[in-house]
């Protein structure tokens, strides 16, 4: 049956994907791309009458596109649509179940990668979408104007609760608008959950008295039932955390039942990304987490790591920007050098904070600065306690850095060209700055990215 | 102590022709300005007194600077935020807002615990400065 439909022309309706794939030898591409949007959507390995019993036409996928990846021989990108009618209404669940479901394991294909899809307005509309929102956290936390301030509690393992607390105190009195339970950070035997969250919420709350700002500490609900992360997002509530988080290792449904609970109780909410860049990172193979990303807009977290092209982790410029736009912006239009295969219309669903996360440090802060712009996390672990003259030290000098740049930025200089000189002058005010620029200023991570787009010819990253 | 809310409080204060670089930073985006004052800094206390109303067809600097300096007279030791306004649609919100007055001493805040079972506590922040009746706080 007819799979390949090169004059099909998508409605407005339509869920959209662009897969890359790689055919194994001897199978023609338009049979390939046809075989994903089979198996994606209703085929099986061989006909059946039952087939006859419906109307087949609307239920089958069709792949109307196949372009050839310029400079990777063997690799194109299959445009395939989907009739709305196939999805079931707010579920991610559903949705990833027929796109990624089957179709992986292909064995006509070697490789295959969804690259981006195109969500509908009239699908968008069925999910809840970010429990706040970047304008709604702005105004409950009354902070506006620069990027927030985060650092992750290191050591992540082996801190008792005591311990632990001090981490959090001293990083939020110092400067920092937020610290953070690690992903692996749940309820070991070196910390029980409730005993992190009593000592945490003393923190979060003597922190608040020490400066007259909000505060908040992510307190990581993740655990292995439902039923347990609703008790301890419950007490995190009951204690007045402004927000709790959860890993991306806890499911999908998991994720959206934590959406609605994050928004019926007034709770902000943070996800890690643990785990995805075991599918996301392979140009060849997986799930781009452009995909992952409007994923979890759709199933509504506040927060999501999203990169920070600066720091330890993997992440191109480009792409970065990408994943930026499709987290913040209410209308994105397909943009091959970001990696958007299409246009994308969010239909007033709230922005979700990105967050970025991994081996950065204040020195850096023009730069984070010039990619990430001001509705971001910045969060700086080592960079806050690993700084010489002790925690408080380390995120005063992260605040520092950051509002001077925004308020170089504002009077209109060239902040990225001058970054080092603004970082400098700061500096001349604060010893805490002065001190992390000359432990960490030249402290870089310069690799080559694996996942960068290729569709286009791409400026290449400096 | 000080308090540090607000995009700068981590900054040597701003003098005036610094807070006029901001303005001009927020009216050359199209956000108008306002002015705001109050004697309770408590953080959750969101609705300042509010200078008037937002200047929406300010479209100079100095302007902005006159109402402010107008504000810090009438009160000279209470905690004042200069504000722009983004109201742009799927925005519609503050898009800066940073102290540009604030009291010489202060005094800051108590922490109060409510001591409940189970290690329990229930915070409450407690102005020192709010136990005296509002307009008699900071001198």
């Amino acid at each position: 049956m007819g799979y390949w439909r090169p004059d099909y022309v998508p409605k407005d309706t339509d869920v959209l994907a662009a897969f890359r794939i790689t055919p194994q030898p001897g199978v023609p591409p338009e049979e390939a791309g046809a075989a994903v949007a089979g198996e994606s959507s209703t085929a099986t390995w061989t006909v059946v009458w039952t087939d006859r019993l419906t109307s087949y036409e609307n239920y089958q996928a069709k792949c109307y596109k196949v372009d050839p990846v310029p400079g990777r021989e063997g690799q194109f990108i299959a445009s395939i649509a989907y009739d709305l009618d196939l999805f079931e209404e707010g579920s991610i669940a559903n949705l990833t179940s027929s796109i990624i479901g089957n179709v992986f394991g292909f064995k006509a294909l070697k490789a295959l990668r969804l690259e981006d899809m195109r969500i509908p307005a009239h699908y968008v509309k069925t999910f809840q979408g970010p429990a706040h929102g970047i304008v709604m956290e702005r105004e409950h936390l009354g902070k506006f104007g620069r990027p927030l301030l985060g650092a992750t509690v290191k050591p992540k393992l082996g801190l008792s609760a005591r311990n632990y607390g001090r981490v959090v105190y001293e990083a939020l009195r110092g400067g920092l608008d937020f610290t953070k339970d690690d992903e692996n950070i749940n309820s070991q035997p070196f910390m029980r959950w409730r005993d992190r969250f009593l000592y945490c919420m003393e923190a979060v709350n003597r922190a608040q008295a020490a400066s007259g700002e909000i505060k908040g500490h992510y307190l990581n609900v993740t655990a292995g039932t439902m039923e347990a992360m609703y008790e301890r997002a419950g007490f995190a509530k009951e204690l007045g955390s402004v927000i709790v988080m959860i890993d991306l290792t806890v499911g999908y449904t998991a994720i959206q039942s934590m959406a609605h609970w994050a928004r019926a109780n007034g709770v902000l909410l943070h996800l890690h990304r643990a785990g995805h860049s075991t599918y996301t990172r392979q140009k060849a193979h997986g799930v781009s987490f452009r995909v992952i990303a409007k994923w979890m807009r759709l199933a509504g977290v506040d927060h999501i790591h999203a990169g920070t092209v600066v720091g330890k982790l993997e992440g191109d410029p480009n792409s970065v920007a990408g994943f930026y736009d499709v987290l913040r912006k209410d209308r994105i239009e397909a943009d091959p050098v970001k990696g958007l295969y299409f246009d994308q219309d969010w239909a007033s669903t709230p922005g979700c904070m990105p967050v970025a996360s991994g081996g950065i440090h204040a020195g850096q802060m023009h730069q984070l600065l010039h990619y990430l712009d001001e509705d971001v996390v910045l969060q700086f672990g080592g960079g806050t306690i690993g700084h010489p003259m002790g925690i408080a030290a380390g995120a005063a000098a992260n605040r520092v850095a950051l509002e001077a740049m925004i308020k170089a930025r504002n009077e209109g200089r060239d902040f990225l060209r001058e970054g080092e000189d603004i970082l400098r002058a700061a500096a001349k005010h604060s010893r805490e700055l002065d001190v992390a620029l000359a432990t960490w200023g030249d402290i870089t991570f310069t690799y080559e990215s694996t996942d960068t787009p290729d569709v286009v010819e791409t400026p290449v990253s400096a | 102590m000080r308090v540090t809310q607000g995009t700068f409080s981590y900054l040597p204060e701003l003098t005036d022709e610094e807070i006029g670089l901001q303005v001009a930073y927020a009216l050359d985006r199209g956000w108008p300005c306002s002015i705001e004052f109050t004697d309770d800094p408590h953080p959750r206390n969101t609705y300042w007194e509010m200078w008037g109303l937002p200047m929406f067809d300010l479209k100079d600097p100095a302007g902005v600077l006159l109402e402010l300096n107008e504000c810090r007279k009438a009160y000279p030791a209470a905690y004042i935020r200069l504000n722009a306004y983004d109201a742009r649609y799927g925005r519609q919100t503050t898009a800066l807002s940073f102290l540009v007055q604030r009291p010489a001493e202060e005094p800051g805040f108590r922490l109060d615990r409510a001591e409940g079972s189970d290690r329990r506590i229930g915070y409450t922040t407690h102005a020192y400065a709010a136990d005296r009746p509002q307009g008699e706080r900071y001198r």
